[in-house]
């Protein structure tokens, strides 16, 4: 590669908007103003497109490419019974009205009607919706300061000894699946290094709620915040060297300012952009981390009724927390792009 | 026939400039502790994976004591149904370990083709091929494949596909990325000009000079692969819920973790070691890559 002497016009092809950048700046407001707003509305749009997409393959895949009633009968399936519950969830209509009267349903919070439980599928999971939302959110507490902490000191002190130690460590707790994560945690502190120092599993009285324990919150939270730390704090790492190698952090310290100066008035608000994308990666690997974690601890939120839904071939169910948790993917995706070009003004130029 | 001598004269030079870098980048990657130790860890789970279930003292279904307790003649004791632990897991790493690589394979082989049409073809088929990507991005890998087997059943083809699948759109942009400023370079240009065959460009012009990229992501998707797959079976989904696995086994001795650890313990550490491993590989080949290219900038 290095005898190719077309460095420069594949240089110039990767940053496209290089001219434009500086020609463009300070044109009328207005346009950029609808700018924006064009972006953000496009942005939205091609949100709902992915997540109609989404719809078509959560449904051909449980509804349409197999027989939801023989997954459901089993082998007690006869002849008869098979025809029976064909019937009862009108598998014996198009696969287009089937997938039809499901979406509107969908859309009007009508996400059908439990196989197993026989309830309401908004009756059986919304309070796990809830549930998970707080394990989500006591992760997100502890591991987004901390990812970003570790991120940016190592960046800071790259090749150090902290950012040599930093980056093994997360390599190596960012290589382990959640289960085994989890199931160390619990060796360690619940059954055979330390028994019983930590509940190795959530028991809520019913009618009780997760955070009436916490001591129980302590395991799953650990298992969510050691997943995702090493990951995220990866990527800070990494977008914050791009910020430090940048050509005004280089000027700022061309210009003889301060370390501290450099960092907190140039660096900084330049982070901003990227730490955006960090928290979006943080919700989103949450939002799919829940599914094994929740089903260890036995933690009663959407994650571990997913793996029963399954397990029951309980369709309604499979295909509504499926939609959910993608829903949930798109929107903090969608929130953080967003969010981005809003606080990066290099971006916002451009469009 | 004087226009295929000319091709030779052309494309020639720069396929072996380019393919130089990639014997030089397994050297220098190898140069490092940390991808020696990744293939020690990785070899040795390989090898026990593969060989272990000829040193196996019992057969991994066979009763050979009381549930959960430590005969003196067992190692690791039995399982929660009176199975011998430590043949369950010298049996239990072939599944795993060969579904994984052939997912990881499948999706990196879709990846590759995805990401190189796109960045060849610069026109519509990229905006149409990178948007198909985001769809598939657009959920979580483990739970794309709980989907596909709540009502096709948790059958190793499907798995294979389903990961496969959900691994070919990270692969894809990956290689698009990479591929992105080599399309723009001269040979292709030259090759275009002369007539090679477009498959030809992509395979044998381009792909040569991307190996380095797809090699760091290739082992980054193999410890994915590995965790998705052994998740599902410790979920309670893989091919056969009875046959020695180590998902499986972690997943059925969880609730016997007080009184007999080594059921799960022992494929844990199995798991821990095999992705670390195939992690630390990565990494080295990563390193390995940079450094090459720190030199290169500074020649």
């Amino acid at each position: 590669m290095a005898t190719a002497p077309s460095g420069s016009p594949s240089g110039d092809l990767l940053v496209p908007a290089g001219p434009p950048v500086a020609a463009r700046p300070r044109r009328a407001l207005i346009p950029q103003f609808g700018g924006i707003w064009g972006f953000v509305i496009r942005r939205i749009l091609l949100g709902l497109l992915v997540l109609f997409i989404v719809s078509i393959v959560v449904f051909a895949a449980t509804q349409a490419l197999g027989d939801p009633a023989r997954a459901i009968l089993g082998r007690q399936a006869t002849p008869e019974s098979l025809k029976a519950l064909r019937d009862q969830l009108n598998l014996d209509r198009s696969v287009f009205s089937q997938y039809w009267s499901w979406l509107t349903g969908l859309l009007h919070g009508d996400a059908g009607v439990s196989y197993a439980a026989q309830i309401p599928v908004s009756d059986l999971i919304d309070e796990r919706i809830v549930n998970s939302a707080f394990l989500v959110f006591c992760s997100a507490i502890i591991s987004l300061p901390l990812a970003i902490a570790i991120g940016a000191y190592a960046a800071l002190r790259r090749d150090k000894l902290f950012d040599s130690a930093s980056s093994l460590i997360t390599l190596l707790f960012a290589a382990m699946p959640e289960f085994v994560i989890g199931l160390w945690l619990v060796v360690i502190f619940a059954t055979t290094v330390f028994p019983g120092t930590l509940p190795s599993i959530t028991q809520i009285p019913p009618g009780g709620r997760p955070w009436d324990d916490m001591t129980a919150m302590i395991l799953p939270t650990a298992t969510l915040v050691l997943t995702v730390t090493p990951y995220v704090a990866r990527i800070m790492r990494a977008s914050m060297i791009d910020v430090l190698e940048s050509d005004y952090v280089e000027m700022a310290r061309l210009k003889g300012l301060s370390e501290r100066t450099v960092l907190i008035r140039h660096a900084l608000p330049n982070a901003a952009g990227p730490a955006f994308q960090v928290i979006a990666i943080n919700l989103a690997y949450l939002a799919g981390g829940v599914i094994v974690v929740e089903y260890i601890f036995n933690y009663p939120g959407i994650g571990s009724a997913l793996v029963d839904a399954v397990n029951n071939h309980d369709i309604p169910v499979v295909q509504a927390l499926a939609m959910l948790i993608a829903a949930v993917y798109v929107g903090v995706n969608l929130l953080a792009d967003i969010g981005t070009i809003l606080v990066t003004p290099r971006l916002r130029t451009r469009l | 026939m004087s226009a295929i001598a000319d091709t030779g004269i052309v494309a020639v030079p720069e396929v072996a400039a380019a393919r130089r870098p990639t014997g030089r980048l397994m050297r220098t990657a190898l140069g490092l502790w940390r991808t020696r130790i990744g293939l020690m860890l990785v070899g040795a789970l390989v090898a026990i994976a593969v060989f272990g279930r000829f040193f196996a003292p019992h057969s991994p279904t066979a009763f050979v004591g009381q549930p959960n307790t430590q005969p003196a003649n067992l190692l690791f004791g039995t399982d929660h149904i009176g199975q011998d632990v430590w043949s369950r897991f010298l049996w239990g790493g072939a599944q795993l370990l060969a579904v994984s690589a052939i997912a990881t394979i499948l999706g990196l082989v879709l990846g590759v083709i995805v990401g190189l049409l796109s960045a060849y073809s610069r026109n519509w088929l990229d905006d149409v091929l990178m948007r198909a990507m985001d769809v598939i991005l657009a959920l979580p890998q483990i739970m794309l494949a709980l989907v596909a087997v709540t009502t096709l059943g948790a059958t190793s083809w499907l798995i294979v596909l389903a990961v496969g699948l959900t691994t070919m759109p990270r692969v894809a942009r990956v290689t698009r990325a990479a591929a992105q400023p080599v399309v723009e370079r001269d040979f292709v240009a030259a090759a275009e000009a002369l007539g090679v065959a477009r498959w030809r460009i992509l395979f044998g012009e381009i792909l040569p000079n991307i190996l380095s990229p797809l090699m760091v992501e290739a082992s980054l998707r193999l410890t994915y692969s590995i965790a998705i797959i052994a998740s599902l079976a410790f979920l309670g989904f893989s091919t056969d819920p009875n046959g020695a696995n180590w998902g499986t086994m972690i997943q059925e001795n969880q609730l016997a973790l007080v009184s007999q650890p080594w059921g799960v313990v022992l494929p844990v550490v199995a798991i821990t070691l095999l992705t670390i491993g195939t992690s630390l590989v990565g990494d080295g080949v990563a390193r390995a890559a940079i450094g090459i290219d720190r030199g290169r900038a500074a020649e």
